[in-house]
């Protein structure tokens, strides 16, 4: 039995003890030194989350390495303790390894999906990155559209839009070739208008009913055609591979397709057709914002072309209107050269025409007084009948020309009404006489005495009127008659044009002839105021007049505002002129024309008036005592009534004239007026009716006038003025004292 | 009084109320109609004028007296007694009756009580002077002579 209380240290023969010796060590450095590192870069990273599971870790390291270390002591013999504490370090060891391998199950996949999420963010990462890209692209390309389009809408003409698309599409998507086909005026064909690269395309056409091309045009959208299609054999045939080819349509809109009231619609449309060509090497591919710039810019091609159209279009609508212009001025300056020359021409001839005819018309009417033989005296008349018409026809041919080119102008002055139609009657009387017909004037009592007016040319047109009359009329007679025209009548269903207007210092003076004569049949009336054309059936009958008489009435009372027209029955049936012109009512009656009426000698006044039946209307008592002893002074058989009513009751076809006394308030003259007219319907039968007043308004005098009454008097009224008043008024049935 | 100092009373009555204006032409002309036929007929006038003028008056008062006054029919009166008036040519008479008149249309109401006053007055006394000339005018015809004219 040996006693071995110390071992040998080395155990003499085991190499392999010495190299587990070894390695215990080595690994027991290692592993206190890998928790130290860990320790070290966790500390200086800030992010590892898993902190306490470093520390397990570190402390089954440590734990291990410790177990390690202590087997080395345990190649020697060793003591208890040794083995104790090698025991402690392994059972720890144990647990902790034990419980560091239940956590990586835990730790693992977590630390795995770390990675996996760094990747996904990584990839993400990447993504954004090429949208930014695309983003910043299109902002590019927008940016080039607007530019584009700046490009082409700053200018209006044709060409230029055109050019200018195609250079600057070129150059903004750096095409190979841009082209335009434009339709050919027949529609029939696609021509080649504008190239890029080319300077002059030749006149190279397709038909525009290809199968492509319908598809191009049939969207609004750029559509990718192939290289080989005939629009896109733009080269000369070369062995170039082009690349991608696009072709989108132009709309060409015209004038005529934009409505008012709606956009232009597309369905009935022209187009053209643009062709874009990328570069035949670089392998691009028509990317979708290229497309769409395409399309934007086609778009705006067809308005920037569309606002070039109008604009030719004004230029050559301005163009045309001022040569039109100048055509029309140089017109119408020859047209008053013509004028002129006409009326110096007129006026020469009248002087040259009227010196010897003058001498003619004297020296006949001479040679008329003398003594003659019968047939000189025969001949004699012939010669001064044929040069009064010759006369009068060149007054006539001078007058109207003048009346033609508006050179004539009235005459206007105040004259008398009376006193000219009783001149005509004066004027007629022997030429109707001798044709033994009966000539009857008649003047509404309403009718003023002074008008303004040309006297001369309506009496001109008057005997003209009245001539005619008296020329168709073999037999029977003519009546003139002359009112005013009222309102109520103005609107004659058979002069639908003509509507005079009344106002306060004018009137409306209506003048009718009615003859009983040959008549008129109703086709030839419209030709009668024509010049010149005379009525065949009358023309055989009476070969006197030159046809220009009506037409020159006709102008004179157009001149005087007014209408003349000619109504008849038919052939046989007489006829009736009827015409209407404008006069003004003369401002206030000079003192100087007599107060009344006038020019008709009054020596013949009646002194006496027996057994006048004369009606007296008064309200006064006292007056009318006095009037009615006035007028049986002067033999009169006097009637008076004291109230309106009265007078209609009384008052009878006997009666010769009623005096009214309208100053008193409460006597409606205008009706009792009205009613008399109405009770005698025949003019004739009907009283005059006489205002007697002590107003000396001048208001009162027009307002009796107004509404028909024949006469005014001013109170007081002395024997000798009564005397007078009914002398005048039995005489002219008319008499209205100056005021 | 015998027969020529009355005429010649009558006379220079007469020309006196022509001169003071009592009276106008017209007055003449109303003796002019006078005649064989009718010789009455100033007087017969003058009657008609008296009676008449009584009762516008009388109107007129009447009108004027009342609350709300009608300025119209005011007017027509006056325009009656204006004609009557000046139809037998009482001259005064008639231009303050034009007077009145232009008070009524500024539907004055004291110018009109103030004309109406005074055309009161104004009446009565040419009524008194027409009175006394009829009154010479009958003595005369009753001592058996003619009226001059």
């Amino acid at each position: 039995m040996e006693c071995n209380c110390i071992e040998p240290q080395w155990p003499p023969d085991d190499l392999l003890m010495k190299y587990q010796y070894i390695s215990d060590f080595f690994i027991a450095l290692a592993y206190f030194s890998i928790p130290l590192e860990l320790i070290y870069f966790v500390k200086k990273s800030a992010v590892f989350p898993y902190r306490w599971v470093l520390v397990q870790f570190g402390a089954f390291i440590v734990l291990c390495g410790a177990t390690h270390l202590i087997n080395l002591w345990t190649f020697t013999p060793h003591s208890r303790t040794v083995a104790s504490v090698m025991t402690t370090a392994k059972v720890l060891t144990a647990l902790v390894s034990c419980v560091t391998a239940l956590m990586l199950v835990h730790i693992i996949p977590d630390l795995l999906s770390v990675k996996t999420r760094e990747l996904f963010l990584k990839n993400k990462a990447a993504e954004l990155d090429r949208e930014m890209g695309l983003i910043r692209t299109q902002e590019e390309i927008g940016r080039h559209v607007r530019m584009l389009t700046h490009e082409i809408r700053s200018t209006l003409d044709r060409h230029t839009i055109l050019r200018t698309t195609l250079v600057e599409l070129g150059r903004t998507l750096s095409l190979e070739e841009c082209a335009l086909w434009m339709p050919t005026r027949t529609g029939l064909e696609l021509q080649l208008s504008y190239t890029l690269r080319q300077q002059n395309p030749v006149g190279y056409t397709v038909p525009i009913h290809l199968p492509v091309i319908n598809q191009v045009f049939s969207t609004n959208c750029a559509v990718k055609i192939s290289p080989n299609c005939p629009v896109a054999r733009l080269r000369p045939a070369g062995k170039y591979v082009s690349g991608e080819v696009v072709a989108v349509r132009v709309p060409l809109l015209h004038l005529s397709n934009f409505h008012i009231n709606d956009w232009p619609e597309l369905s009935t449309k022209r187009y053209a057709l643009m062709v874009l060509m990328l570069p035949s090497d670089s392998a691009r591919q028509w990317h979708v914002h290229e497309l769409e710039l395409v399309e934007v810019v086609a778009d705006q091609v067809a308005v920037a072309l569309s606002h070039a159209a109008i604009l030719e279009e004004s230029m050559r609508a301005r163009n045309l209107l001022m040569e039109q212009n100048v055509a029309l001025d140089l017109a119408r300056r020859e047209a008053e050269t013509a004028i002129r020359a006409r009326n110096d021409f007129l006026a020469v001839m009248n002087h040259e025409m009227r010196t010897p005819m003058h001498a003619i018309i004297a020296l006949s009417s001479l040679l008329q007084e003398t003594e003659l033989t019968p047939e000189q005296r025969l001949m004699v008349e012939t010669i001064l009948k044929s040069s009064n018409l010759l006369a009068t026809l060149i007054n006539d041919v001078l007058d109207l020309s003048r009346l033609e080119d508006g050179s004539l102008q009235l005459d206007l002055e105040t004259f008398n009404l009376y006193s000219l139609f009783k001149e005509v009657l004066k004027l007629i009387k022997p030429i109707a006489s001798v044709k033994k017909l009966r000539v009857s004037l008649s003047l509404a009592p309403d009718l003023p005495e002074y008008a303004v007016g040309d006297e001369k040319r309506l009496m001109q047109t008057i005997l003209n009127v009245v001539g005619n009359a008296l020329k168709f009329s073999k037999e029977g007679s003519i009546s003139i008659t002359a009112f005013v025209v009222k309102p109520e009548t103005l609107r004659d269903s058979r002069t639908p044009e003509f509507l005079p207007v009344p106002s306060d210092n004018h009137f409306y003076l209506r003048v009718q002839v009615k003859d009983s004569g040959c008549g008129i049949s109703p086709q030839d009336i419209p030709k009668l105021f024509t010049k010149f054309a005379e009525n065949q059936s009358t023309a055989t009958r009476n070969p006197g007049g030159s046809g220009l008489g009506l037409a020159i009435c006709k102008r004179f009372v157009n001149l005087m505002e007014g209408h003349i027209w000619i109504e008849s029955e038919g052939l046989g049936k007489g006829c009736t002129a009827i015409f209407i012109v404008k006069l003004g009512i003369p401002e206030g009656m000079n003192d100087s024309k007599l107060p009344y009426m006038p020019k008709m000698p009054t020596n013949h006044r009646q002194t006496a008036f027996p057994g006048l039946k004369v009606l007296v209307m008064d309200e006064n008592g006292v007056s009318g005592a006095v009037t009615k002893e006035l007028l049986m002074h002067l033999g009169c058989d006097v009637t008076t009534v004291s109230s309106g009513d009265e007078c209609l009751q009384l008052v009878s076809h006997e009666h010769k004239v009623v005096f009214m006394d309208i100053c008193v308030p409460g006597i409606d003259c205008h009706r009792i007026t009205s009613r008399i007219y109405e009770k005698f319907a025949k003019r004739n039968e009907r009283p005059l009716i006489v205002a007697l007043t002590g107003n000396t308004d001048k208001s009162t005098k027009e307002n009796c006038m107004r509404i028909g009454m024949d006469g005014l008097v001013l109170k007081p009224v002395s024997l000798d003025k009564m005397r007078s008043v009914l002398s005048d008024l039995l005489e002219h049935r008319v008499l209205f004292e100056a005021i | 009084m015998d027969l020529v100092q009355l005429q010649r009373q009558l006379v220079d009555y007469r020309t006196s109320l022509y001169h003071e204006g009592f009276l106008d032409e017209q007055f003449t002309q109303l003796k002019e109609l006078q005649d064989e036929n009718n010789p009455d007929f100033v007087v017969e006038v003058v009657s008609l004028f008296f009676e008449d003028s009584e009762r516008l008056l009388n109107e007129l008062s009447k009108a004027l007296e009342q609350q709300v006054i009608d300025f119209k029919r005011i007017d027509a009166h006056v325009h009656q007694f204006k004609g009557s008036s000046s139809s037998i040519g009482a001259q005064r008479v008639q231009k303050l009756c034009i007077v009145f008149r232009n008070f009524c249309e500024a539907q004055n109401v004291e110018g009109c009580l103030k004309c109406l006053q005074q055309v009161k007055h104004e009446y009565s006394i040419v009524k008194t002077k027409l009175e006394s000339m009829f009154q010479l005018e009958r003595q005369i015809l009753n001592a058996g002579g003619s009226v001059p004219v």
